[in-house]
């Protein structure tokens, strides 16, 4: 994009001020260099997004953002009730709570990488991923319903988990206010047998490497520490998710219409967050959530199983677990005061500061953890909420790299084969069922995610405590 | 089948993919669109072993398109299955359909992805003045 189309705030803010049909700005965190390459199109949907109803402060865009669907991925807007603000099916995405949790484990990388190609091996036959792959569990109708409220509560409770990873896990492990009823017949029968799988496209298991501390006592806190591996876990609430995503961005569509809500994209139909459909969405989109936090649970307990099988006895516990496609009730300062507002988040982190009251006590001194995903062959980071983030961004932080080249093109560029085998000669062994999927997941195809991080710790969203890097990687 | 009267081809979306089909009708867009949607997840064979019916209806042409690809997507997620052959039958808003196609064989269809929506992003369904029909968006994978 065109810096000059900004009114430029500092050194990484970007201010697009409100003008036609927008009711608050839109504020873009990114280096200059970051801007630069972003799609047009993340400032048409920034702006879009800030003429919906009930939109308040201003609408802010990740470090990370690019072309999404209605809502930039990459994007954080409140919308306050009270007057008349919505909820957009589109603002959330299809796949709802998809998000990131990372488990410690204490063991070093010189035993892993004695191990390495076994530990690959097993995790790629226990762990379900892609199209064709099936989980061990098949929920009856009762135990659906009972996931959808209990989310990872629930997973605990059938021994799929540990009791102590609850207080890790966004929302304490399962969101209130989930109502199974609102979610369709479709969904429940496409979730009936996923749970426990991975899913495809940038969803992946990683076993990671902590290569460099930036914040010792935040990695502290976090019980990071060099040269001990990590196993990190993206994925979110797989067929049941994207159906209740496709269901209501079908039924919001004549919903904004009766509400006389005109849309400049159909991308972000929405409804009234006082509506029947409004209501219906957030009951089956936080039964969604649910479903994603039973998932994640699960994941890491068969994760758990295969490491433990390589290194008996090892303790597992969860660093955090947190969603980036989420719409969510918070406190917030608007309007010259504290209000209630539904915060969405699509590709985007919840960051909250140090001292905020929803963190679990051993992480309220430091700020919530951050998981930021990497792409294969590039690091991942771990960074902790600024309670800056706040003022700038709702608590908000970035996700990832973001894509940099579209999947149609990074499989015309390069082949899974070539990617797999020069990612081994680094070190990483990659485990998946398709040469053409790891070719359009190849590192290249993604930003460079060192940049993003720098400029989301630079404008104060979240501050950088350690990175991570790939050993080996299990894509669906 | 591709000739020059029908066909399908993808097209670059920044973090997904768009699938297009054409051909002398709706019905044969719809179906060639959906071929594009399989060879998203397979460059591979999919044999017709088994046919599945599906229905759907919207309040516009380009809504029922979206429909239909989502009711190919539900199809190969809930069976497992991905599907060759396609014959659509439009009347009106209302579509029905039978599809071929047989179950993941992972081995040998390697799927690149799995769909998890169709999407209103570059959603079109036209028909131009040499009556060649068009039909495509971007699916969310």
């Amino acid at each position: 994009m065109d810096p000059a189309r900004f009114t430029r705030m500092d050194e990484n803010s970007w201010r697009i001020e409100p003008v036609g049909a927008m009711r608050v700005p839109a504020i873009i965190y990114a280096s200059e260099a970051l801007l630069r390459d972003m799609d047009d199109k993340v400032f048409v949907q920034s702006a879009n997004v800030a003429s919906l109803p009930g939109v308040v402060r201003a609408v802010y865009a990740m470090p990370d953002a690019h072309w999404g669907y209605g809502f930039p991925i990459g994007g954080v807007a409140a919308f306050n009730p009270e007057e008349g603000g919505v909820i957009s099916a589109g603002g959330v995405g299809f796949d709802i709570s998809c998000g990131v949790r990372t488990m410690l484990t204490g063991i070093p990388i010189s035993d892993v990488r004695l191990l390495q190609r076994d530990i690959a091996d097993s995790l790629y036959r226990q762990i379900p991923a892609g199209l064709g792959s099936e989980g061990a569990i098949t929920l009856a109708p009762v135990d659906m319903e009972r996931m959808l409220k209990g989310g990872a509560h629930w997973a605990v409770e059938q021994g799929w988990g540990d009791a102590a990873d609850l207080e890790r896990i966004e929302e304490n492990g399962a969101v209130a206010g989930a109502h199974p009823e609102f979610v369709s017949d479709r969904a429940k029968k496409r979730q009936r047998r996923e749970m426990g799988t991975l899913g495809s496209g940038n969803h992946y298991l990683e076993v990671q490497e902590v290569v460099e501390i930036y914040d010792a006592a935040a990695a502290s806190a976090f019980g990071l520490v060099p040269s001990e591996i990590v196993v990190t876990i993206h994925c979110g609430s797989r067929g049941l998710g994207h159906q209740v995503g496709s269901d209501f961005l079908a039924e919001m569509l004549p919903a904004a219409e009766a509400a006389g809500i005109v849309l400049a994209d159909r991308e972000l139909a929405c409804a009234p967050i006082r509506s029947d459909v409004g209501e219906r969405y957030l009951g089956a989109m936080r039964a969604s959530t649910n479903c994603a936090l039973a998932n994640r649970e699960i994941l890491g307990h068969i994760a758990r199983k295969v490491i433990r099988h390589f290194f008996p006895y090892t303790e597992m516990p969860l660093l955090f677990d947190v969603s980036h496609n989420t719409c969510k009730v918070e406190t917030h300062r608007a309007g010259g005061g504290s209000r209630e507002l539904f915060v969405h988040r699509k590709g985007a982190t919840r960051a909250f500061g140090p001292g905020h009251p929803a963190l679990p006590e051993a992480l309220r001194g430091v700020g919530q953890p951050v998981l930021i995903g990497g792409s294969m062959g590039t690091a991942s980071y771990v960074l902790a909420g600024m309670a800056t983030s706040e003022e700038k961004s709702f608590s908000s932080a970035c996700h990832g790299a973001g894509r940099a080249m579209s999947r149609h093109a990074a499989s015309k560029q390069w082949r899974g084969r070539e990617v797999s085998d020069e990612l081994y000669a680094r070190g990483i062994i990659i485990r998946s069922p398709s040469s053409r999927g790891v070719a359009e997941e190849a590192p290249g195809a993604y930003k460079d995610v060192g940049a993003v991080v720098a400029s989301a710790e630079a404008c104060g969203l979240a501050r950088k405590v350690a990175r991570l890097a790939p050993v080996i990687c299990v894509k669906g | 089948m591709k000739t020059e009267n029908r066909g399908w081809q993808h097209f670059s979306h920044g973090a997904d993919l768009g699938i297009c089909g054409w051909g002398p009708s709706h019905d044969a867009a719809f179906e060639e669109a959906a071929t594009a949607l399989t060879a998203a997840v397979t460059g591979a064979e999919v044999v017709p072993a088994m046919r599945v019916d599906v229905s759907c209806e919207a309040r516009a042409l380009d809504l029922l398109f979206v429909a239909w690809i989502n009711a190919v997507i539900y199809e190969m997620a809930v069976r497992q299955m991905l599907f060759g052959r396609f014959a659509v039958r439009i009347a009106g808003y209302s579509l029905s359909a039978s599809m071929w196609g047989e179950a993941v064989d992972r081995g040998r269809h390697e799927p690149a992805c799995e769909p998890k929506g169709a999407t209103y992003t570059e959603l079109a369904v036209s028909r131009d003045a040499k009556g060649r029909c068009t039909a495509r968006c971007v699916v969310d994978v």
